[in-house]
């Protein structure tokens, strides 16, 4: 290991991989900030500029603008409340509401130093334990899956839902149902699409997320008449002053990144799961933590609620590397792209790129270290900068809202459809919202609709039709039990408000 | 009897849930599919009864806290003008292109929102789009389809 930490170092610090993880994480800022250029978009961008490099610069340079996209998202998250990403919607749970009161500088200090020490740590376990957690990986089969994301939905039913935990269950049936249209994945049979070529290919996570946040947040301040300019002129009064970081915050943030940090990189690990889930659990995890009075303020602008899923994110992000250089499978989307360029490479990761590439395995590993550092360093200075956008009058803020989630859209599929789907969506969703229907239960549930259909399908396949998958593998059936507790305790604790 | 809005909404959930669940009934499946353990339908079905049934919990509970929303303090005026801008701007951005129609989509919705200064409104909108269009096809090469750019020679 020794041995292959000293090629990571030398291939990382070489000149033109420093200033590559440089390029990427600034260039990932800038994407990732835009609502609906999130990761994918950028790292996919970043693709036919990496073949005039060796295989191990041009990774590095993609995974420099992953984590700079990933913080780049957390920003817009903040600010906008439009996460570019679904890994950075559970950050605005609590960051946009500190961004209203005023604090949307610390908000994104908070998140830079959360997302660092979230990155760094995750790190320092992907070096350790790579080898051995691939094993920890491939022990899961399909049926864990499907419980494993049963859990993820209904943790997020239960703690976003402000007690309204049926509202959010019907929000992730919606979720579900939203991703079913288009063609199903084994047998291209189109489903939903009611003869509209445009649904064929079902209908896209940025158009959702879009609609859902970005647009939806849009219409809902100009509905309800709100003005997100009192936030942005207390900015830009205070604006060096509201990036310091008290004592009483630093505590919090070191009690919560251990644990994030250990829980985003495992969920990481696991191929599909990804920084969304981890994201997710980890706040539902820290609101669990917490004491009574912590618990009321998650929501409101906690800082235990902002720092739990920009480490959980973070961590996520290292995590997903394991399956991918270790079993080749990519462990969320933004790797999937990844895979793709290193393909393209002629490079196939599995077990033997130890053995036939280990420049390129701890290189990449070598430059997280290196890319985090930039994050902090790069992100921290600019953050009053940033925050300026809160500045700008509702008047021009609305209309640059709805122009960059169309824009967004329309770079995709240059289809005017998809525009129109994207503004019924945003209209019915902020009805929703006015009766607070909750809308991160419906993101997740879409982004992990076509994997829950998909290990659904292998877990009765293999069973023939028989549901005893739920309960013959004992992880199955802890997940579930977990799950079953989750529902019961929400039973419960309306049953205790009432009472 | 008044039907609250949030049991109005379950309602018309549970009827969507319905017209979910007759069109998975109905989706085409391979004849050799038709009795397999899983196919394109097994998962749909799931959703809709799914949807079905916690919308009539959602419909027959009582609702321990009604949300009310006072509809005097909400702006339809502004929102239905933004809705309609946001419609015609989908329905011309193909014929007339990006630059023009996403530039006087700005202008229109700032002049709609209460803004009146027209050096800065134009300035916010022309002048940015360009600056926005140049970053993306210019330096991040990220196409953007623009015909009429294009025809004018202004866009290879």
């Amino acid at each position: 290991m020794i041995e292959g930490i000293l090629i990571g170092l030398s291939t990382a610090l070489s000149f033109t991989n420093i200033l590559m993880v440089m390029v990427g994480c600034f260039a990932g800022t800038i994407i990732g900030m835009l609502p609906g250029l999130g990761p994918m978009t950028a790292i996919a961008l970043m693709i036919p500029i990496t073949y005039g490099f060796d295989p191990s610069t041009g990774l590095i340079l993609m995974a420099g603008v992953y984590y700079g996209a990933v913080f780049g998202g957390s920003t817009s998250s903040i600010l906008l409340n439009a996460p570019g990403i679904p890994g950075t919607v559970a950050t605005a749970f609590d960051g946009y509401p500190m961004a209203q009161q005023g604090k949307a500088g610390k908000a994104l200090a908070i998140a830079a130093y959360s997302s660092f020490a979230g990155g760094t740590i995750s790190a320092i376990f992907l070096l350790i334990a790579a080898p051995s957690l691939s094993k920890v990986s491939l022990a899961f089969r399909s049926p864990d899956y499907f419980a494993l994301m049963i859990l993820g939905l209904t943790a997020i039913s239960a703690f976003s839902s402000k007690g309204q935990f049926l509202k959010a269950m019907m929000m992730v049936v919606l979720g579900l149902m939203l991703a079913t249209v288009g063609q199903d994945s084994l047998s291209d049979i189109t489903r939903f699409t009611f003869n509209n070529m445009n649904l064929t290919d079902g209908i896209s996570f940025v158009l959702i997320v879009m609609a859902t946040f970005a647009m939806s947040e849009a219409l809902t301040i100009i509905f309800r008449g709100k003005d997100p300019n009192r936030a942005a002129k207390q900015i830009s009064l205070t604006e060096l002053g509201s990036i310091k970081v008290n004592k009483e915050e630093t505590i919090k943030m070191a009690k919560t990144i251990p644990r994030s940090s250990i829980l985003g990189f495992l969920i990481g690990v696991l191929p599909g799961a990804g920084a969304t889930i981890a994201s997710f659990l980890a706040y539902g995890m820290e609101r669990n933590y917490v004491n009574e009075e912590e618990k009321q303020k998650f929501g409101k602008g906690s800082v235990h609620g902002l720092s739990a899923p920009e480490t959980a994110n973070n961590a996520a992000c290292s995590g997903s590397f394991v399956p991918l250089l270790t079993l080749g499978i990519p462990g969320s989307g933004t790797t999937a792209v990844m895979l793709g360029a290193l393909l393209g490479f002629g490079i196939q990761p599995g077990p033997r790129l130890y053995q036939t590439n280990p420049e390129i395995f701890w290189s990449v590993i070598m430059s997280m270290y290196i890319g985090m550092v930039v994050l902090l360093i790069l992100n921290l200075p600019l953050i009053p900068y940033i925050a300026r956008i809160l500045a700008v009058p509702r008047n021009y803020l609305i209309p640059l809202i709805l122009f960059f989630s169309v824009t967004g859209i329309y770079l995709m599929s240059f289809n005017n459809f998809d525009i129109f789907l994207m503004i019924g969506i945003a209209v019915v969703a902020t009805f929703l919202r006015l009766y607070d229907f909750p809308m991160p239960p419906l993101i997740l549930a879409f982004v992990l609709g076509g994997l829950m259909e998909e290990t659904l399908r292998r877990s009765l396949l293999i069973s023939d039709g028989s549901p005893n998958f739920l309960w013959d593998r004992p992880i199955t059936l802890i997940i579930l039990i977990i799950t079953i507790v989750i529902i019961f305790w929400q039973i419960f604790s309306t049953f205790r408000k009432k009472t | 009897m008044r039907i609250s809005p949030t049991k109005f909404i379950s309602l018309l959930f549970f009827v969507l849930s319905v017209f979910y669940l007759y069109s998975a009934y109905n989706i085409q499946v391979f004849a050799f599919d038709e009795n397999a353990p899983f196919n394109a339908r097994t998962f749909p079905i799931y959703l809709g009864w799914a949807g079905i049934v916690l919308s009539s919990l959602k419909i027959i509970l009582p609702e321990k806290n009604t949300i009310i929303v006072n509809h005097k303090h909400l702006d339809y005026k502004s929102i239905t003008y933004l809705v309609i801008i946001s419609l015609i701007y989908a329905a011309v951005i193909l014929k007339i292109g990006y630059f023009i129609s996403t530039s006087l989509f700005l202008f229109a919705s700032y002049y709609f929102l209460g803004e009146r200064r027209w050096g800065l409104m134009f300035i916010l909108s022309f002048p940015f789009v360009s600056a926005f269009m140049y970053l993306l096809h210019g330096l991040l090469n990220i196409y953007l389809r623009d015909p009429f750019l294009k025809y004018i020679g202004v866009m290879g």
